[in-house]
């Protein structure tokens, strides 16, 4: 019962803020809070893989690639069918959106998780470095593909896909993700997942099959970069394969890095910070890229194990600190 | 043997290229047994710990584990069997605090799945509750209390070596295999060990089998020893009857062992 009644609040509280906040932000604002969401949910993902798990990935873009026009393609070919039917049972327009663009969103991550399971089975046997470039090349064949598939625009990129993904969308599936995150890594699979990081034939000898978890960490990071996708793709309107490259992927890796690998709050804050960090330093113009490398040059000197390193922020440790700060 | 038979090593042989590091090796360890496996370095004795816990896979020959053979199995799904292991260079979940540690090896008996644990059903805490509270008994037993919420990177060498013992006996195993539980361990270490290795097997039921360095550990608790010497087994039998078989006092001469056992015979 509390559980729905905290459920509930959440979904208020995100339908609240879809409401008000496009009065107080001016849309460049909404924009950039709309892309820390999206970065936030492709950090924690692939916090999943390279955090908890230990497993390299440098293909993240790709997982993305995929669930952005997978769910694209779904909303653009039978988005309309589906608003007409759902309309047809009586839901009013903004619910028919909403579950057509559920429906898009779930599509696009179930893709990804597939491509992640068929990328992930194969490579269980390689790590480290080896694993890093299975994982490159199949981010690298994903764009290449969507470059050269006709039917999703090719090189000139796929227009007029509807603009459905709102504040409260973003906000939920963060809620999501770090919620599927959090309890994760507080439970015996997150052990398990922390154990194959930590020792793989320990953790083997001990009695966790280490090949199913490193595939569920496949699969479940892919699926929520699949999502981030599919929001991207119906927030931006607009997918072009060169949104997908290599960079993108080393991207969300400073995310993971920076933000302290393994930390679910680390992730978050990283993802932000270096979603804000470059649009902050616009007014540097030209030295813009030359500022934000810098900074994560000298973090990364200065803090090697990442802001939070493997801890996490959480109210308990606040307070407590807070309480015996106040007690000496 | 009065007991039943708990694991039987049936002619074991395994390869590396040319090299035979284990040749020919029949053992056989009944249910209740605290039984040494020694020999020099380079004996093969870890090699038996890989083949019997599913590392390898013997080139020749039959492992069977309550009757059930286990070779070619994969290493979780042995230790699902029970059998689990302690290793000689020591490998903690470093990250870990020393609960969590013990926790996981406890997985293999958790009945909460994903969704159970993502959306904190009642199976899921019941499981947790469960697990925590085998740990912290783990941890009382081996003397850990204190360093339950320390990192297991964090700990003095001696309490990793005593957390393995503990995370291996979190599997619930028949069949614990120590490799070389008092490596490194000072005199009075090794010998609180022994008395905690022997009271660990009484407690938890279960059979031990013990790779062991030190001869004072292996002749004060084992009522029996085989040797490996180059892979082969040369002698097997009580302490008293190792000490003066003229093969295993050969296959150690010129390391500082026979001194050793001569003093205490």
């Amino acid at each position: 019962m509390m559980r729905l009644v905290r459920a509930v609040l959440v979904v208020g509280v995100l339908l609240a803020l879809n409401r008000l906040l496009p009065s107080f932000l001016n849309p460049y604002y909404m924009r950039v809070l709309m892309l820390c969401g999206i970065s936030v949910i492709l950090a924690v993902s692939l916090n999943l893989i390279n955090g908890f798990t230990g497993q390299f990935s440098i293909g993240h873009a790709g997982f993305m690639a995929v669930g952005a026009y997978v769910s694209a393609v779904f909303s653009l070919h039978l988005g309309a069918g589906w608003m007409r039917s759902l309309a047809a049972l009586g839901l009013p327009e903004s619910m028919a959106q909403g579950a057509t663009l559920l429906a898009a969103l779930l599509i696009g991550g179930a893709a990804a998780a597939v491509a992640g399971y068929l990328v992930g089975l194969p490579s269980l046997r390689l790590r480290g470095d080896y694993l890093a470039i299975v994982t490159l090349g199949f981010g690298e064949i994903i764009r290449v593909l969507i470059t050269n598939i006709d039917a999703v625009g090719a090189a000139r990129g796929l227009p007029g896909i509807p603009g459905w993904a709102n504040f409260f969308w973003v906000g939920l599936w963060v809620v999501v993700v770090v919620l599927v995150s959090m309890r994760l890594a507080r439970s015996t699979h997150g052990r398990a997942l922390f154990a194959i990081r930590d020792d793989e034939v320990a953790a083997e000898a001990l009695g966790v099959d280490t090949t199913s978890y490193k595939v569920l960490a496949f699969v479940l990071g892919s699926f929520f970069a699949g999502i981030a996708g599919g929001l991207f793709a119906h927030y931006n309107a607009y997918l072009h394969p060169n949104s997908f490259t290599f960079l993108k992927s080393i991207e969300v890796i400073a995310m993971v890095v920076l933000g302290g690998t393994g930390s679910v709050t680390g992730a978050i804050l990283a993802a932000i910070v270096l979603t804000i960090l470059p649009e902050a330093l616009r007014s540097a113009q030209e030295l813009r890229m030359v500022i934000y490398s810098l900074m994560l040059i000298v973090l990364m000197i200065t803090r090697p194990q990442g802001l939070l390193g493997s801890r996490e922020l959480s109210w308990p440790r606040f307070l407590r600190r807070r309480a015996a700060a106040e007690g000496s | 043997m009065t007991q039943d038979l708990l694991l039987e090593l049936d002619h074991v042989t395994m390869r590396f290229g040319g090299l035979k590091a284990v040749a020919d090796l029949s053992l056989q360890v009944g249910r209740g047994e605290l039984v040494g496996l020694i020999g020099p370095n380079g004996a093969g004795k870890t090699t038996v710990f890989n083949l019997i816990t599913g590392v390898y896979a013997p080139t020749v020959g039959r492992i069977l584990f309550q009757g059930r053979a286990i070779h070619g199995l994969k290493p979780h799904v042995i230790a699902h069997r029970g059998i689990t292991r302690t290793f000689q260079n020591i490998r903690l979940f470093g990250s870990r605090c020393c609960r969590d540690n013990v926790c996981i090896a406890a997985h293999q008996h958790a009945t909460a799945g994903l969704l159970d644990a993502v959306l904190r059903t009642s199976r899921f805490a019941r499981d947790e509750r469960d697990m925590m509270r085998q740990a912290d008994e783990l941890l009382e037993v081996m003397g850990l209390t204190a360093w339950a919420d320390v990192r297991a990177a964090d700990l003095p060498y001696g309490q990793q070596r005593r957390l393995e013992i503990a995370r291996a006996l979190a599997g619930r195993p028949e069949l614990l295999l120590l490799d070389e539980p008092a490596a490194g361990l000072n005199p009075q270490e090794s010998d609180h060990l022994m008395a905690l290795i022997n009271d660990i097997q009484h407690r938890f039921r279960v059979t031990v089998l013990l790779i062991e360095h030190d001869m004072r550990v292996v002749m004060g608790i084992c009522r029996r020893i085989a040797v490996l010497d180059y892979g082969i087994k040369i002698a097997e039998g009580t302490p008293q009857q190792i000490r003066t078989d003229p093969k295993v006092i050969e296959a150690y001469l010129g390391e500082e062992v026979p001194a050793d056992l001569g003093a205490d015979a």
